[in-house]
């Protein structure tokens, strides 16, 4: 798993709310044995018409999109189904970041797992952020800040919880499986329990 | 000394603490053991990976069970005798499932299996879902074995790998809450309907964060097959998992099943099963109650399962901008009535509703009657034991003489990934789990109901209810005793 510890990018906002893994990445693009190139396909029902054509107007479309590693959307993302082809998706599109003011369970615990970071703010600065398609912000996993620009120049600094074992595996690139191996004598004493 | 007074605890707190193979700390993780794990073709080549990445096997096979569902074609074999795959992809990854059980020693329900089915048909009817247990599958709806008083909820692949070769899971816990469901479901009301009326109670993230217990005379009142279908939708309120406490229906569902327990040995662990309930004074992060007797056949009509209404009522207008889209999507007006839509589809599956009470439901609406002329419908038994039960009661000479189609067990329409698909802009009624835009094909509208509901659609040709069928389309008069 690639580390994150700190980025500074342009942000990409698709404001809708509920986007769920299925707008992600359509069941059809499952049957694959390997994530590779899994982000090609990634809001395929978004992006692409019937013949597979891109769609013109669409702001995943735009060449900015590719060069935008941070993801707002919006409240309650990432809902429904447990595919891990989500954030596999969303990574292989060019995104490291995925803010929203709430993030589904399975989702987000996956997002952690493969070293796409999920982060979660306030209502308010959610909605600030929703406002500032294309602007540049930094996201702090160190700090657990995101910093930005208001637009009299003044720098504002949020603050956003994570799971302190998640921000640990992420900020080194751990592998949480790791973790699991260690802990062999308690699992061999669990199993040996009446 | 006097004795320490013990907490009161929830039955999520017991089967919770009873599997805690190291407990949660400030900065990590519990490790919790994993009593059961189910596997299908779509979720899991990449957990095995991580098995031969790491030159390990299969912890512990004997707690693993693995079947062919998602990808898996519901027609038959062709005339050359192959199975008609979606795509040649889709095959390879069914025949990755098989070279990695035979590789690590797994159960394999496999095409010869007479208990091939939907994963989460499958385990309870094997047995294999028991009260008391931790279950987790590569699949969201998972929860729907906490219909047995087991801690089930769906995992990532990377997790699949995890518990591959550990048997554990590093979790947080989540919150807990609890609804009750006061006074009883009236008649032609379902489960269906009663997860769809709480879905929009909640909202589809109201239950984030937390595992959610179905409690109250309307749940108790549920046999299994209903409480199955009411704790798989808990997913679709944000909940991982939902629960009921085991009690007597539970266990004389499981007597007798394969992989339970027989005999005095049985009676023995019923005992046991019997005990997992919340304490009296149990604490709940949130505690909810609702009425049943209040809810009517429901049905949504946007893209996301909490935006249902009773049929009959007109389509709510929509509260916020993606509301304001899921309408636009669906093709629907605020204030329409539903009854004005005309459905293209009909699909009767899934892990949902594609147990033999859902298919006997669909077949006593549609004895006699003939579909409406433009409709397509799909019917498709969860698993093969429903498929043979279904053949002996004559239900698919129901379905087909009605002229729908009696297909093989799996997935199919609900996930739409195996070529059963609805065409774009084409309205379905579909007994499964998720309306999302694109869910059963790109571009297609979805309305989830329950199976009466859809059969009744099905036969008048547009969104209807059981109660509005009166005589429609009847081939015979039916004579009554």
């Amino acid at each position: 798993m690639r580390a994150f510890t700190k980025l500074t990018g342009p942000i990409l906002v698709l404001e809708q709310e509920n986007i769920d893994t299925d707008q992600i990445i359509p069941a059809r693009y499952l049957t694959v044995t390997n994530f590779d190139g899994i982000g090609e396909h990634a809001f395929a029902d978004w992006r692409f018409d019937a013949n597979g054509d891109p769609l013109p107007g669409h702001v995943l479309n735009e060449p900015r999109a590719g060069h935008s590693p941070i993801l707002v959307g919006g409240h309650n993302f990432g809902c429904g189904s447990s595919r891990e082809h989500a954030p596999h998706a969303l990574l292989g599109f060019g995104f490291r970041v995925v803010i929203s003011s709430q993030i589904a369970d399975i989702f987000r615990s996956n997002s952690h797992n493969v070293g796409l970071l999920p982060v979660v703010l306030d209502a308010t600065q959610h909605a600030s952020l929703l406002q500032m398609d294309g602007e540049e912000i930094t996201v702090d996993l160190e700090q657990c800040r995101v910093t930005v620009r208001a637009t009299d120049g003044a720098e504002q600094n949020w603050a956003f919880t994570i799971d302190p074992f998640a921000r640990h595996c992420l900020l080194r690139g751990l592998d949480r499986f790791d973790f699991l191996n260690q802990a062999e004598d308690a699992i061999e004493a669990y199993e040996k329990s009446p | 000394m006097p004795v320490p007074e013990l907490l009161p605890e929830s039955l999520f707190d017991k089967l919770w603490n009873a599997h805690v193979v190291e407990p949660q700390s400030e900065a990590t993780p519990a490790i919790l053991y994993i009593d059961l794990h189910l596997v299908h073709e779509v979720t899991s080549p990449q957990g095995f990976d991580l098995l031969r990445e790491k030159g390990i096997g299969v912890r512990r096979p004997e707690r693993t069970l693995a079947t062919l569902d998602h990808a898996t074609p519901s027609l038959p074999p062709g005339a050359d005798g192959q199975r008609p795959y979606i795509t040649e992809q889709a095959h390879y990854q069914v025949q990755t499932l098989r070279a990695n059980c035979r590789e690590f020693g797994i159960e394999l329900h496999d095409w010869d299996s007479p208990s091939r089915g939907i994963v989460h048909v499958m385990g309870p009817e094997l047995g294999a879902t028991q009260p008391g247990m931790t279950i987790v599958c590569g699949d969201s709806h998972t929860s729907t074995h906490g219909a047995f008083g087991a801690l089930a909820f769906g995992i990532g692949t990377t997790e699949v790998g995890h518990v591959l070769a550990k048997q554990c899971l590093l979790q947080n816990k989540p919150g807990s809450m609890r609804i009750n469901v006061a006074g009883t479901l009236g008649e032609g009301v379902t489960a269906k309907d009663l997860a769809l009326n709480i879905i929009r109670h909640l909202g589809m993230n109201g239950g984030t964060g937390y595992v959610i217990e179905y409690a109250g005379e309307a749940v108790r009142s549920l046999d299994m097959e209903s409480r199955m279908t009411l704790c798989n939708l808990t997913i679709e309120a944000g909940a991982r998992a939902g629960l009921i406490a085991p009690d007597e229906t539970t266990i004389d569902y499981l007597r007798g099943r394969a992989k339970v327990p027989q005999g005095e040995i049985y009676a023995r662990a019923a005992e046991q099963w019997l005990q997992l309930a919340s304490d009296k004074d149990a604490a709940f992060d949130q505690e909810i109650t609702l009425d049943a007797s209040g809810m009517r056949p429901t049905i949504t009509y946007g893209t996301d399962p909490g935006m249902s209404v009773a049929i009959g009522e007109p389509v709510p207008a929509a509260s916020n901008a993606s509301q304001e889209k899921a309408l636009q999507y669906m093709g629907f007006r605020a204030g329409q009535s539903m009854r004005e839509r005309k459905v293209d589809i009909v699909f009767v599956g899934s892990c949902t509703n594609g147990r033999i009470s859902d298919l006997r439901a669909a077949a006593s609406v549609l004895r006699g009657r003939r579909l409406a002329n433009h409709v397509r419908m799909l019917v498709v038994p969860g698993s093969e034991n429903i498929r043979r039960q279904a053949e002996i009661e004559g239900l698919h000479e129901v379905f087909s003489t009605a002229g729908a189609e009696w297909r093989l067990p799996g997935c199919s329409m609900c996930i739409a990934m195996n070529g059963d698909t609805v065409p774009p802009g084409k309205t379905a009624v579909s007994t499964s789990n998720r309306n999302f835009a694109g869910r059963q094909g790109a571009g297609s509208r979805t309305l989830l109901a329950s199976p009466e509901t859809a059969a009744a659609c099905a036969v008048m040709g547009h969104v209807a209810k059981v109660m509005d069928l009166g005589t429609a389309n009847l081939e015979t008069v039916q004579e009554v005793a």
